[in-house]
């Protein structure tokens, strides 16, 4: 009987990639609206595994900004375009081919060298909690973190003058 | 627990390790890489580069785990931070594109072939 976390990984991990896997290519239906629904689901199960791997943090973050902020502005983009657009198009089945055989081939690859490097066995004792990363945050990456909210502010600006009504 | 083992063949699983995870976070990276070789819609391969964004986070945040090291989940803050940047960014454009081109194909944004 493996532990209960082995069963989680092996019902995240299994639900990460099939959600990944109809964002990019969903038999049924080419709406981006149901690829954005997919990728929120990718994003969920993904964040379940954050929180196997004891990344707390990140795993609230994962969710607040990603499922929540990034997923609500990709689901206002696609209200603003027309959607319909997409359906009216043919799949071009050769060069999609081509695409996914060259995609296997470096899957294979990634696999192959995951599988056969001898990875060093540490115990795991760490713990991504907020005061951890927060003591880290604010120590020894305190500039990294204040050359983000500049970043930030540069991205705001930056959006701002794009969507402006006149594009000079 | 005794019900779901007598039921599912579960002890023939392999105890999850580092190596696991970085499966997941390869195939998820090549999902991504799929989605922006086999769709045309910006939107959607704009998706499928988060996809690959976020296998990388997965990557180092089982690294940071596995090596006892905080470091990597610092880098992967800072990673979403510099998504979540990217996305309203280069939404924008998207939105910027199709009022001037009436589209969202890659297709029919040709002006630079040669």
């Amino acid at each position: 009987m493996p532990p209960i976390s082995d069963i989680f990984f092996y019902l995240f991990a299994a639900m990460t990639l099939f959600c990944g896997l109809m964002v990019v290519a969903n038999p049924l239906s080419r709406n981006p609206v149901t690829s954005a629904i997919f990728l929120v689901l990718t994003i969920v199960s993904m964040s379940g595994l954050f929180v196997l791997l004891h990344a707390f943090f990140l795993a609230a973050v994962q969710i607040l900004v990603y499922a929540g902020a990034v997923m609500v502005l990709f689901l206002f983009v696609i209200m603003l375009l027309d959607i319909k657009e997409e359906e009216r198009r043919k799949f071009k089945v050769i060069s999609s081919g081509i695409g996914a055989l060259a995609v296997f081939g470096t899957a294979a690859i990634f696999l192959k060298s995951i599988g056969t490097t001898q990875w060093k066995g540490a115990t795991p004792t760490i713990e991504g909690s907020t005061v951890a990363l927060g003591k880290l945050l604010f120590d020894k990456f305190l500039l990294p973190f204040e050359i983000v909210s500049v970043l930030l502010l540069v991205a705001m600006i930056g959006v701002i003058l794009l969507s402006r009504k006149e594009l000079k | 627990m005794n019900l779901l083992a007598a039921t599912v063949d579960l002890p023939s699983l392999p105890p999850v390790g580092l190596q696991h995870y970085l499966a997941v976070s390869a195939l998820l990276f090549c999902l991504g890489v799929l989605g922006v070789l086999i769709r045309r819609n910006i939107l959607v391969m704009y998706m499928s580069l988060e996809l690959m964004l976020n296998a990388s986070n997965l990557a180092l945040v089982a690294f940071s785990r596995f090596n006892n090291n905080l470091n990597g989940q610092v880098m992967v803050f800072f990673i979403i931070t510099v998504a979540a940047a990217e996305v309203a960014v280069g939404l924008a454009l998207i939105v910027a594109l199709y009022r001037k081109r009436q589209t969202a194909h890659v297709e029919d944004l040709t002006t630079m072939k040669l």
